[in-house]
């Protein structure tokens, strides 16, 4: 069913009795040409270009859960485009253009809102390093303002720019940065994908990986063996279990990364803004919440909680840099499981398994990367090689050496990022 | 979280700075060659369960390695990283 203002208008008319299921329910099919491993976003887009772009059909997605229940749903909806380093600016360059054109491709509501972002700096230092990143954004192709502290302050007057300890030299403004609805973008892919006739299997957990003289044949699973030509891992946040089935140790380590939102309050924080002296970075919900996120809590976990000490940081953070929002009342908070990659990037690239593929270590930046990353996966599976925005996010650049790509500048290693 | 610091007795967390998995206890020979340094340096199991990892404890500057459980946060044992071969 195709949804438009019209349809919209001719069910309110009719009772709304005349909606349909957004996507089928199927069983298991014995064979496949392609499995991916993970209903969530990057394993949904992957299905929908391999569909869409490769005229491939035979494909099924396997969801241990329920399609777009782990990260995709754990998280603070942040869409960007300003990264510095090359390997890492085109392929989110590319995936911010994908953004823009999403909704219209999807025929879906995916409440993409190009609110602008405001990356505020606080010293001499930070304004160099954000004139670079600045020059960097514009140098791809994208867009980047710096702003000085009154152009700052017409934007955001709300801040605290009288204080002494942080004070607020200006910001990096990103004006095609936003937010999105991150449930809807899991589900517009799901019914896209549907649509071009994928299997969306749910409640389908993979137990098992199948290989014959090095290459993947199919995978176990909870409802019975299937076979596939060509497997993909997609399961960023369970990423070191999935890969372990297969017999692979990854560079990764799994931290959780706390989020909060408060009761929902009138329009009040119109852009997002993060802070440049802590970890804080905000933004408000179309239904008025204030969604607000911070660091990891720096430990492996898998638990989808944090501890205390780094909500108090979170709240310290944000008070301190607008004391207004200390009267709005925390609803609850979440953990996202983070794959963390040793140098913060993450990795698109062929197993040494022929026919197995992997999509992991996004650390704290999946969201945003949910079109280019199934788009360039797809493109790797389909066409055998990898697409030229991705081509960085090699599986081997740790043990090489080359390629690395630390966007922090605080060197490969598990604890640094 | 809570760690009992077998020097200091049951501190919290934030007197307790995380490092890594216990895997950086066993340090290559530096002519192990680039696999074992790789395994050292990067790749991990990443347990989602019981786990070994390293924490330093700021006050008393001891390492301790600490086995725990990455899903529940339980808290099995600590034991300081120096002697323990003793």
């Amino acid at each position: 069913m195709r949804y438009s203002g019209l349809r919209v208008f001719a069910q309110g008319l009719t009772g709304n009795r005349g909606w349909t299921p957004a996507w089928r329910q199927p069983e298991p099919k014995p064979d496949y040409d392609i499995v991916i491993i993970g209903g969530g976003g990057h394993g949904l887009s992957t299905a929908y270009y391999l569909a869409k772009n490769h005229g491939l059909r035979n494909i099924a997605v396997l969801e241990k859960g329920y399609l777009g229940g782990g990260n995709v749903g754990r998280n603070t909806t942040i869409v960007r485009a300003n990264y510095f380093l090359p390997g890492n600016s085109e392929f989110y360059s590319h995936s911010l253009k994908l953004w823009e054109g999403l909704e219209a491709e999807l025929n879906y509501n995916v409440m993409h809102s190009q609110r602008g972002l405001i990356n505020l700096f606080h010293s001499d230092g930070q304004r160099d390093a954000f004139v670079r990143r600045g020059n960097a954004m514009l140098a791809q192709g994208d867009d980047a303002v710096l702003l000085d502290r009154e152009g700052v302050r017409e934007k955001l007057p709300y801040l605290d720019f009288e204080q002494g300890r942080f004070p607020i030299y200006g910001g990096l403004y990103h004006p095609r940065g936003g937010t999105a609805r991150h449930d809807a973008v899991a589900w517009g892919y799901a019914r896209g994908a549907d649509r071009l006739g994928v299997d969306l299997i749910q409640r389908c957990e993979v137990t098992g990986i199948d290989t014959v003289n090095g290459r993947v044949t199919g995978v176990q699973t909870t409802r019975g063996p299937i076979r596939a030509r060509q497997v993909a891992m997609v399961a960023a946040g369970r990423s070191s279990q999935v890969a372990a089935m297969a017999g692979m140790r990854l560079p990764i380590e799994s931290h959780v990364l706390q989020a909060f939102v408060t009761e929902g309050l009138k329009p009040v924080i119109d852009h997002v803004v993060s802070f440049g002296m802590g970890h804080f970075y905000i933004s408000q919900s179309d239904k008025g919440g204030l969604v607000f996120g911070g660091d990891l809590d720096f430990y492996a976990s898998y638990a989808a909680r944090g501890n205390l000490p780094m909500v108090e940081h979170v709240m310290e953070a944000g008070m301190t840099l607008m004391p207004m929002i200390g009267r709005a009342k925390v609803l609850r908070s979440w953990g996202g499981i983070m794959d963390m990659s040793p140098d913060g990037s993450p990795i698109i690239d062929r197993t040494p398994i022929d026919g197995l593929y992997l999509n992991c270590g996004w650390n704290y930046g999946g969201f945003k990367a949910v079109p280019a990353s199934g788009w360039c996966l797809a493109h790797l599976m389909a066409t055998g090689a990898p697409h030229k925005v991705a081509e960085g996010f090699r599986l081997d650049r740790f043990r090489t050496g080359q390629g690395l790509m630390d966007e922090e500048g605080t060197g490969s290693q598990h604890n640094l990022h | 979280m809570r760690l009992a610091c077998p020097c200091c007795g049951p501190r919290d967390r934030r007197e307790f700075t995380y490092y890594g998995a216990a895997d950086y206890l066993d340090r290559p020979a530096p002519e192990a060659g680039l696999d074992a340094w790789d395994a050292y340096l990067h790749l991990r199991d990443n347990p989602a369960g019981k786990t070994r990892d390293l924490w330093y404890h700021d006050p008393c500057q001891s390492w301790l390695e600490v086995e725990r459980d990455t899903v529940t946060h339980a808290v099995h044992s600590v034991q300081a990283v120096a002697g323990r071969h003793a």
